[in-house]
């Protein structure tokens, strides 16, 4: 399935190492690793850059399951690729061999697996949120099932932590002992600094200079965790300016250093990577759904910034047709106001930080400072391949202001008891658009992807408890 | 004090040995307004191409001189200017650099260079006014310098057919890998512009290869591992990366990124480069100078001077 990677036709060949080819993973590994469609339906892309030797499948009807994702050019349809200095690609190749390789190696995931359960505190709960769901129930008593997938019980408080632990694995096992990581409200800087400091790898987190004026709890979190912080003041100093100064960074010092990107975006193999290590919240999900009620969840909901969390869960179920897929973005003071982050609504497709996707740009294609309550979702760009499951139709997206996702903010917490991330708030804030249209019994599982003591200083400016 | 360019009326000169007639900006609109030429008199003398150039300085013996500016700072209108005057002063290739908001292969020189722009209200439309008016008084070809985004903004043929208008010859985008640079370099080669590619000290060999065979005007040569910004000597690497590219093509390289002193330009001349290409040592002492009319004249300081070590 996967080819080496040639260079288009017209240059002559291009030379990447030869791919591992990923073979099928065993149903016993905790973290599978297998990049595109299982085996039983392992075959060519019919929109992939090679020449297909066999007729081509019909484009109107491209089955899902046909569709690699991402293809040996890190591409998910028109979405993904490379985009980034000529300085960096011998590195994401490097990376990308490495990735495949351990996905093979059984002590590597024997180990991230032991981590994983004993550090991070995997599996985490799927939780039947009762009196969410009486919230939620029509005059007649009917109404969806709401469960929480409970990635807020992490340790640090978040899902970022699975896909910081393995890439800093990774890197050990690629021999780079100098991390950087970029970060925008701190919470995926704060979980690089943990795994660094559990790891003994050196640690520079780069963050916009205002977003460290924003967020000084997690910039003294991320000291005390033993990291340095480097501020950066270029272009608007917020989250998009410090993943390109991270960029610079890791063009610079390529070979010493790893870089571990916090999402599912950036050029390949970043968003195939990032989403194969937190595609353990999709296949834990999958296992808890089917003990608890013996079936499939009927809808899966999560909120959506660079889409890691999102692609976690969703990946599992992709080629489950039955199941759908919703992603929820931030709408800051609404979509028409100008000042949002809905970049799969209003976006355009563009280039940023290595791939091609939807993104925030003006006129004249610079790109934009979005804008949210949370600071997680503050991001002007996306993940490839949400931008490739939205041109497809097989997930829908849609959007949640600042308001409803303080309310929903403050709803969790009165109903359950769980106080959600602003972030993970934004789902749980569509959910009163979303739950009066499922039919009765449906089972609605929300990804709660962070748990929001980090946001209470903001919160109090804005609420009245 | 921002000069205002009322007339676009300079005199055409034909590659003075010296500089002198540009030394001062007021001499400057002195010469214009005395010999009151027009637009229509000036003779628009037909720049050739990137690799047409370069075949001409191998001819007779030459090391192409290519400086890089970033457009609009600290103004369009000094832009201009600068433009000319590197072009009067010597310079045989001239790239010029739009501003983008996140350009990932700059270091804080250039990035500066492009927030100051930026914040000037620069646009693209702007930069391509300036350049129709300007690009007929140039004897040197010029290369834009442009990330991808701004591109696909406009669509690939567009915005090739729009820089072609321009009078622009080359094009080097950063961000764009060898394996989509197709489309790029189809649309490209319609409108008779170049597209350069990079390659780098961690390109392997066989990359490098694919890489040289589909580059046109030139190929450029990343002297290090890293971002653009003066650095305070050449990698003795460079002489090495330049052997094996030259043992893989005839096309002409230049090297680009971190060169800031003659010492250095007189080195790479040596290892056997094609061109050298100053961009960051440029950028700054024209747009952190106190006024433009310093900074022109510390751009042609440094331009004589890096230029002297290439005679």
């Amino acid at each position: 399935m996967a080819a080496s990677i040639k260079a288009p036709p017209s240059s002559s060949s291009g030379a990447f190492p030869t791919l591992h080819r990923p073979r099928p993973s065993s149903p016993l590994k905790p973290a599978r690793f297998v990049v595109g469609p299982p085996p039983a339906r392992r075959l060519r892309s019919a929109i992939s850059c090679t020449l297909a030797r066999d007729s081509p499948v019909r484009m109107e009807e491209p089955a899902l399951a046909q569709l690699l994702r991402p293809d040996p050019f890190g591409r998910f349809g028109k979405f993904g690729g490379k985009y980034v200095p000529e300085t960096l690609m011998y590195a994401l190749s490097e990376l990308e061999s490495a990735f495949h390789a351990l996905a093979e190696d059984d002590e590597f995931q024997k180990e991230l697996g032991g981590i994983l359960k004993d550090y991070v505190g995997r599996e985490s709960p799927l939780y039947f949120a009762e009196r969410l769901t009486e919230h939620y129930k029509r005059p007649n008593g009917e109404g969806p099932h709401i469960y929480l997938k409970r990635e807020d019980l992490n340790h640090t408080g978040a899902h970022k932590i699975n896909n910081a632990v393995a890439q800093a694995l990774l890197a050990k096992r690629l021999g780079k002992k100098r991390i950087i990581a970029e970060t925008g409200a701190g919470q995926h800087g704060v979980a690089t600094a943990t795994v660094c400091a559990r790891f003994g790898l050196q640690c520079i987190i780069y963050m916009g200079a205002q977003d460290m004026e924003r967020q000084a709890l997690n910039v003294f979190r991320m000291r005390l965790l033993g990291a340095e912080v480097r501020a950066v003041h270029s272009g608007t100093a917020t989250l998009k300016d410090a993943t390109s100064e991270a960029i610079r960074d890791w063009v610079t010092n390529v070979e010493t250093t790893h870089y571990i990107l916090g999402s599912v975006a950036g050029p390949h193999p970043y968003p195939m990577m990032v989403r194969e290590f937190h595609a353990v919240i999709g296949k834990e999900t999958r296992r808890q759904a089917l003990d608890k009620w013996g079936g499939k969840p009927d809808v899966l909901v999560a909120c959506i910034g660079g889409g890691s969390n999102a692609m976690g869960l969703f990946h599992e179920f992709v080629d489950d047709k039955d199941v759908r897929l919703i992603g929820v973005e931030a709408a800051g003071f609404g979509v028409d106001s100008g000042k949002h982050a809905a970049t799969l609504t209003k976006g355009e497709v563009g280039v940023l930080h290595g791939a091609m996707s939807y993104l925030l740009q003006d006129d004249d294609g610079q790109i934009v400072e979005p804008h949210s309550i949370s600071a997680g979702l503050d991001y002007p760009g996306v993940g490839p391949e949400h931008s490739f499951l939205k041109d497809i139709g097989r997930a829908e997206y849609y959007s949640c202001t600042d308001e409803e996702a303080l309310e929903a903010f403050k709803r969790l917490s009165r109903l359950e008891g769980i106080i959600p991330a602003l972030e993970t708030s934004h789902a749980l804030g569509f959910l009163e658009k979303l739950c009066p249209t499922l039919p009765d019994g449906a089972k609605l599982v929300l990804n709660c992807s962070g748990r929001g003591d980090k946001d209470v200083q903001t919160a109090v400016k804005y609420l009245k408890v | 004090m921002a000069l205002a360019l009322k007339s676009t009326c300079f005199v055409q000169l034909k590659r003075p040995k010296s500089c002198y007639a540009f030394r001062s900006s007021r001499q400057l609109a002195v010469v214009s307004t005395r010999r009151s030429t027009t637009m229509a008199a000036l003779s628009t003398v037909a720049t050739i191409g990137i690799s047409e150039t370069f075949a001409k300085l191998k001819k007779e013996g030459k090391v192409a001189f290519i400086p890089f500016i970033t457009a609009g700072d600290p103004d369009l209108s000094t832009t201009a200017q600068a433009l000319k005057l590197l072009d009067s002063c010597g310079s045989d290739i001239i790239e010029l650099g739009v501003p983008y908001s996140d350009p990932l292969a700059d270091g804080p020189v250039i990035q500066a260079a492009a927030t100051r722009s930026l914040a000037k209200g620069t646009n693209f439309d702007a930069v391509i006014s300036m350049l129709k008016e300007v690009v007929p008084q140039l004897t040197s070809p010029v290369a834009l310098f442009t990330y991808y985004n701004p591109i696909l903004k406009r669509g690939v043929e567009k915005f090739m057919s729009i820089v072609n208008d321009a009078g622009v010859h080359g094009l080097v985008v950063p961000d764009v890998p060898l394996e989509e640079t197709e489309i790029l370099r189809n649309e490209a080669l319609k409108y008779n512009i170049e597209l350069v590619l990079l390659t780098t000290p961690t390109t392997p060999t066989s990359r490098m290869k694919a890489i040289v065979e589909a580059s046109e005007g030139f190929v450029y040569l990343v002297s290090s591992i890293g971002v653009t910004g003066a650095r305070g000597s050449v990698s003795a690497r460079v002489e090495n990366l330049l052997r094996d590219i030259k043992e893989a093509t005839t096309k002409p390289v230049a090297v680009g990124f971190g060169i800031s002193k003659p010492e250095h330009v007189k080195q790479i001349a040596e290892w056997g480069a094609d061109g050298v290409i100053v961009g960051s040592a440029m950028v700054k002492v024209l747009g952190e100078a106190k006024s433009p009319e310093e900074g022109l004249k510390e751009l042609e300081n440094l331009t004589r001077s890096l230029k002297s070590a290439l005679i």
